[in-house]
């Protein structure tokens, strides 16, 4: 069998390599990995296209894209999607409710996981615990249209929910039509679907601690709850920091989908978020032009936040997503 | 090892609210299930919980499964669910073999861009314009392509190809096989546990996806199953799938059909979710070990 190229000796192959130029380098090793290559080329295709090439159509942010023009032939305009935006009459309204959502989410949703797992940590009987569990994820996996129209449903006029109410003898009330319940349902519809599902990874990080660490402070009398302060929490910090950089990001991009399927003309003054926003200026209405801008501030604004969770999270913590 | 009585009571109550929570979790399906087998007039002057069907009928089942939007839905989803999920196999895998080598040419550079893409993106609109220009919209390649790789699923499955050991990458070399073989005969085999969480988390991803559909998509015959549901369960119109019945009826009948709707959407999950779970859990924990 005659000797391949890719055969030789790495000692030898190096000190070829040597004497060779850069070019004719590089054409030997797309040679010789030539098939690695081909199939690096769908996938770079497929993130040059479907990822960067939106980064490059944002442009139309800064012009007055019509379609016919194409992104190219567009005309410039500046910042006057911006301006427009910006000095728009919902500009408020969108990001108080997009920040509130995801401040609430960030107060109740994110440490309801947390409490979650560290009460099925303190579950003794094995039994019992994977029971609990097996339950609280199943929710994560219904998809948010059946959730949410289960919501519909139950909490509708003669729903279950005011069927109840009115059973204990309070009045009923029109949850989804009413703007000041829709933060409240939006939140506790997240936690009792996301809540089981969430506590999986604090329960893997749990798992890894050194049991010895439990027995040295059992001997030097500590409960559970101190066992807990002391050694569970701070050996989970690490992933809690990760996840909740990784929250920070996703800040404005709130869920748009559940969203729109939640709210309605009645519920916009809390409900509208920016997404959602785009969403309907720009797909049903068309302006995209408009809109594009509105999408632009909003994923420079959770690329800001991400960038710096992670730097503020590097600087006191030493943990960091990069 | 002694209990005190500060740690029974807490044991007591934790496992109280234990107990509430899969209360809490489980009873709006256990309400559906049960309202969906009942008798649509009983259901509609019944007030409060219900812990038994009342009455016994499959009629709101037989008018979900004859309706044609629901059977076509079904249909649309499944075609989206099997090449959807074919399609992001098979592009992650090339991804993640590609990248998992060590000798490829700018690999850092390229891993970088793709995880760029996790932190910065073009929005909707840039995006929804791209998939107009390929001449996508209202096709069914617009559900399938746009979506090909999810980034945080090939950086999951890059690093369980890095844990193959090498020697056995080398040895097929030796035997004459080109990269190709090498990912497909040597590699995925070895890796199948990953695969098969990848295989259940886009499979999952594609049959509970509605948001694409609803941006790419203006053809009700390719409406994908969850569209549908939208239209039956949020927008709360049910007309469709009654014809014939007196508008009395149709009031209490909408609510059983909607109910028989969400068991029948949601059945293929329901009944595969014991065997799966500890895939999905598997899943979590391989993605939280990345790096």
């Amino acid at each position: 069998m005659a000797m391949m190229e890719n055969e030789l000796p790495v000692r030898n192959r190096a000190k070829s390599y040597e004497k060779e130029s850069k070019l004719a380098f590089i054409i030997k090793d797309l040679n010789r990995n030539k098939f690695i290559y081909i199939m690096l080329l769908p996938v770079l295709a497929y993130y040059g296209i479907f990822h960067y090439g939106p980064m490059y159509g944002l442009q139309i942010a800064f012009k007055d894209f019509s379609p016919a023009l194409g992104i190219w032939g567009s005309e410039w305009v500046g910042f006057q999607h911006f301006t427009e935006f910006f000095n728009g009459f919902y500009f408020w309204r969108l990001i108080k409710n997009t920040l509130l959502i995801n401040i609430y989410e960030l107060l109740f949703a994110f440490p309801a996981a947390i409490v979650l797992a560290l009460l099925l940590n303190e579950i003794r009987s094995n039994m019992f615990k994977r029971v609990v569990q097996t339950i609280s994820y199943l929710p994560h996996f219904i998809s948010i249209v059946v959730v949410v129209g289960m919501m519909v449903d139950f909490l509708a006029r003669d729903g279950l929910i005011n069927q109840l109410l009115v059973m204990f003898g309070f009045e009923s009330i029109a949850f989804l039509r009413q703007p000041e319940w829709f933060r409240f349902l939006f939140i506790s519809s997240g936690i009792w679907q996301g809540i089981g599902w969430g506590s999986i990874i604090y329960l893997a990080a749990m798992a890894t601690i050194d049991p010895t660490l439990y027995e040295a402070a059992k001997m030097d009398g500590a409960g559970r709850w101190k066992q807990t302060l002391h050694i569970t929490l701070p050996g989970i910090m690490p992933t809690i920091v990760i996840l909740l950089i990784m929250n920070m990001g996703s800040m404005l991009s709130v869920g748009s989908e559940k969203v729109l399927l939640m709210y309605n003309a009645s519920t916009y003054s809390t409900a509208d978020v920016i997404s959602t926003y785009v969403y309907r200026k720009g797909i049903l209405e068309a302006s995209y032009s408009y809109t594009a801008a509105v999408g632009l501030f909003n994923s420079v604004i959770s690329f800001i936040l991400i960038v710096s969770a992670n730097s503020i999270s590097k600087r006191v913590s030493e943990n960091k997503l990069w | 090892m002694r209990i005190s009585t500060s740690e029974r009571v807490f044991g007591g109550f934790n496992a109280l609210l234990m107990v509430i929570l899969c209360f809490i979790t489980m009873y709006p399906f256990l309400y559906v299930l049960f309202a969906s087998l009942s008798d649509p007039a009983s259901v509609a002057k019944h007030r409060g919980l219900l812990l038994i069907p009342l009455g016994f009928t499959l009629d709101a089942y037989k008018a979900v499964l004859d309706n044609p939007m629901i059977s076509t839905g079904y249909r649309n989803t499944i075609f989206y669910v099997v090449a959807g999920t074919a399609l992001n196999l098979f592009m992650t895998a090339l991804g993640a073999y590609a990248l998992s080598r060590r000798n490829v040419y700018f690999k850092d550079f390229f891993m970088f861009a793709i995880v760029f893409t996790m932190v910065f993106h073009g929005g909707l609109i840039p995006t929804y314009l791209v998939v107009g220009n390929l001449g996508l919209l209202n096709t069914p390649w617009a559900l399938i392509v746009p979506g090909a790789i999810s980034t945080f699923n090939l950086i999951i499955m890059r690093t369980a190809f890095q844990q193959v050991p090498i020697s056995l990458e080398e040895s097929a070399r030796m035997d004459g096989a080109n990269d190709f073989t090498i990912l497909f005969r040597v590699i995925i085999p070895l890796s199948m546990p990953v695969i098969a969480v990848m295989i259940l988390w886009y499979t999952v991803g594609h049959w509970n996806s509605y948001f694409s559909a609803l941006i790419y998509l203006r053809d009700r015959e390719l409406y994908p199953l969850q569209l549908i549901l939208r239209e039956i369960l949020v927008n709360n119109n049910t007309d469709s799938m009654m014809t014939g019945a007196s508008t009395l009826d149709k009031m209490d009948v909408g609510e059983t059909i909607k109910y028989a709707t969400i068991i029948v959407s949601t059945l293929p999950i329901l009944v595969l979710y014991p065997f799966l779970q500890k895939y999905f859990v598997k899943g979590v924990m391989i993605g939280a070990i990345k790096e």
